[in-house]
């Protein structure tokens, strides 16, 4: 049970920041379909980050610090990334789908074509860099406590230093948008703007804020992605994780916790497929279902649940379109 | 001479040969994005001379004819047509869904539903009982069937729960693949023969096979496929353009309370929409399977096929239109041509044309802009000059960061949308 939880906590997390980072975007008023292509984006560019400073002995030992600087590189290239959708949405006024999909497929595009001219393999690992007894080191656990009692395990135990940061940040950040003049504001012109811009708000600030927002954590979550769960490979792609992501931020409803609920739940199913086949769960391998059986779960659980919880949703009034002022 | 320039004018002026300017403006764009990357990398990395950056641009824009021996070219040209048959309807697929106000990114779901039919059909039924051409068509409906149904599953869901149909979408997407791989997983069909373990038989295996492949054109794959996929493009663009049927849904996706409001059963419309975009999706990788030389990769849940995602592209550079559909999709995959003969030949690699046509995309997203720039007369520019002047004044009062220069442009936008709209409407009657 430790370990399912363990691996749930390590599967929600990306998709845990990721919604969140959707959620400021289309608070915003901006859809944000481009979270797959960010996340793409980020994980690169930390994984870039990440196998640069690895020819540096000093940075094998400390490969916690080593993951930090990756993970706040892809943070930042996820922000500047994000700027890209932001400026064909905002001051284009570009469809927001097409800037979007454009983005999602710029992204896979740069990550290959570098990492195959500069490195000329399809792509990226870290984890072949050795340290300086000459053992391999890859990405590392921050904690491990083993001899902890069974709550304290499944947090504290086989942990990654991702998983506290995106924790703190949602928590943090769901404050923000709820309890500050600047989160109100910024859920403001996702309702509608020329009512904010009205009190003297200025939209398409408020909009970059919230876009860029969405950029960073994404990034963010692209590199807590390959770094945890994907065995620390960037290979232009992120299984799709960006659009499950947005998936659950409409599964949550737009809203911080319904996100929470939405991500856990999706974690969890999620690691029924991979504790499926393991021998400490007999009872579900006697079952003798294929693996596609339990792969099918969350999503089709999803769907179940949207069915019968629908008709409560609410999306930003405002959001995919784009900010005329002079519209009533 | 008066005459003759007027008459230039209205050319310029028709609305559909404003896309194509703005189309081929965007591509300009993406072509010179496409070359300021080489520049900068050769320009950085000494090993390659930026002489190259030109040979290697010179090799995407070729396309095809970058192969080399002439007999290469015409093979790449015809496998260049092939490639193109599931784009083009999966590209028309995503196209009517916007058109009718749906996001179909469920392509890829749909199309590994239709392939999963096709396959079934094609290689169990034997055809030394039943001729081939038989199985042929039954597979080809077997499979459209299939996506019709996944299709309309998400349409089902928006209609019926009010579900966004972006993220039905996305969770079919991955179950269609978990249920093809779980299908085919220990199945008799793995392509044993050939010690493809990852792929399935090829239909030609069972004598099934669309007429035209390995000697329509030189030896490569090209079938009568591209032809079939591209008379579906233009029924399609009939049925939406000429047909009530069509104008309805339409009429759904343009303002479902207005529709409803005039009788129309939108609920049913958007069923139906998302049923036939998944049909046109799945019938794409039906011809696909069907061509003989083709490997179905059954392992489909991990990654989603790729032509079912680049339908988006496909539509959004034709401005949605289907028939527009038929010459981005042979487009794109010329451009994919050229990138696989520069990974062949040069230091880049194959990833150019993807870059191309990300940056395509982008600057198509601001298409409208383009064609409103392109629209204006002379008469509107002076006047916008007049209003230039007045306008700073006036909006400086209710936002800070106006300016004279983007005041006109905002103030014109409601009005170049309406006419639009106004024209959009209106193609289905007078055209």
């Amino acid at each position: 049970m430790v370990f399912l939880l363990q691996n749930t906590f390590v599967f929600t997390i990306p998709l845990l920041i990721v919604a969140l980072a959707g959620m400021f975007a289309e608070r915003s008023g901006i859809i944000n379909i481009a979270l797959d292509g960010i996340m793409i984006f980020g994980s690169f560019t930390g994984a870039l980050t990440a196998s640069v400073l690895r020819n540096d002995p000093f940075f094998v030992d400390h490969s916690q610090l080593t993951f930090l600087l990756a993970l706040l590189v892809a943070t930042v290239s996820g922000a500047l990334f994000s700027l890209l959708l932001s400026f064909s949405a905002i001051n284009l006024k570009a469809d927001q789908t097409i800037g979007g999909t454009a983005l999602n497929l710029l992204a896979p595009a740069i990550a290959l074509f570098f990492t195959k001219v500069l490195f000329h393999k399809d792509s990226l690992e870290m984890t072949a860099a050795r340290n300086s007894e000459g053992r391999p080191k890859g990405i590392q656990y921050a904690l491990i406590n083993e001899d902890m009692g069974p709550v304290g395990r499944i947090f504290f135990d086989k942990a990654y230093i991702s998983t506290f940061i995106a924790i703190a940040l949602f928590i943090i950040l769901s404050i923000w948008i709820y309890k500050t003049k600047t989160g109100l504001r910024l859920r403001a012109c996702g309702e509608h703007p020329q009512a904010a811009a009205s009190v003297g708000i200025n939209v398409k600030r408020m909009r970059y804020i919230g876009t860029t927002m969405s950029g960073a954590l994404a990034g963010f979550g692209g590199y807590t992605f390959i770094a945890t769960t994907a065995n620390g490979t960037a290979s232009g792609n992120v299984a799709g994780m960006g659009f499950l992501a947005l998936a659950i931020m409409i599964f949550g409803n737009w809203k911080p916790v319904g996100i929470a609920l939405g991500s856990l739940l999706f974690g969890f199913l999620k690691c029924l497929s991979v504790i499926s086949n393991s021998s400490d769960y007999t009872f579900l391998k006697n079952l003798g279902l294929p693996m596609y059986f339990y792969n099918i779960i969350p999503y089709a659980a999803v769907l179940l649940v949207l069915a019968f919880t629908s008709k409560r949703s609410r999306a930003p009034k405002a959001e995919g379109i784009p900010y005329d002022k002079g519209m009533r | 001479m008066n005459n003759t320039a007027k008459q230039k004018t209205g050319f310029f002026r028709k609305d559909g040969v404003k896309s194509v300017i703005a189309s081929l403006i965007c591509i300009l764009g993406g072509i010179l994005f496409g070359f300021l990357v080489l520049v900068l990398l050769a320009a950085f990395n000494e090993n390659i001379p930026v002489s190259k950056a030109f040979t290697g641009i010179y090799t995407v824009l070729i396309g095809p004819f970058s192969a080399g021996s002439p007999e290469l070219v015409i093979k790449e040209i015809g496998d260049m047509l092939f490639q193109a048959t599931p784009l083009i309807m999966t590209g028309v697929s995503v196209a009517l869904a916007f058109k009718t106000g749906l996001f179909n990114i469920g392509a890829p779901g749909q199309y590994l539903m239709g392939a999963m039919g096709t396959m079934l059909v094609a290689l169990s039924i034997p055809t030394s009982v039943v001729p081939a051409w038989i199985v042929w068509i039954l597979a080809l409906i077997t499979g459209t069937a299939m996506g019709v149904i996944w299709g309309a599953i998400p349409g089902f869901f928006k209609a019926k729960f009010n579900v966004n149909e972006v993220i039905v979408c996305i969770m079919t997407n991955w179950i269609a693949g978990n249920i093809v791989s779980w299908v085919f997983k220990e199945s008799r069909y793995i392509n044993y023969a050939e010690t493809k373990m990852n792929f399935l038989s090829k239909t030609s295996s069972n004598g099934v096979a669309t007429p035209g492949a390995g000697h329509m054109l030189g030896t490569s794959s090209m079938d009568i496929s591209i032809f079939i996929a591209s008379a579906v493009a233009i029924i399609i663009y009939i049925m939406l353009n000429k047909t009530t049927f069509g104008f309805e849904l339409r009429a759904c996706g343009f303002n479902k309370n207005a529709a409803k409001y005039a009788g129309m059963n939108e609920k049913r419309n958007i069923v139906l929409s998302m049923a036939i975009a998944g049909g046109l999706s799945a019938f794409g990788a039906a011809l696909w399977c069907l061509n003989g030389t083709t490997d179905f990769l059954w392992e489909a849940y991990q990654t989603m096929p790729a032509d079912g995602f680049n339908g988006i592209p496909a539509a959004l550079l034709a401005s949605n239109n289907p028939i527009g559909v038929i010459f981005s999709s042979v487009f794109l995959k010329y451009l994919v041509m050229g990138g696989s003969n520069l990974g062949a030949y040069t230091s880049f690699n194959d990833q150019v044309p993807n870059l191309i046509t990300a940056v395509i995309i982008y600057f198509s997203g601001a298409a409208k802009l383009i064609k409103d720039l392109l629209s204006r007369k002379k008469k509107q520019l002076s006047e916008e000059k007049m209003r230039a002047v007045s306008a700073p004044v006036m909006l400086k009062a209710d936002d800070g960061e106006a300016n004279g220069a983007e005041a006109p442009a905002q103030d014109e936008a409601p009005a170049a949308d309406e006419a639009e709209t106004a024209g959009d409407e209106t193609e289905g009657g007078d055209e």
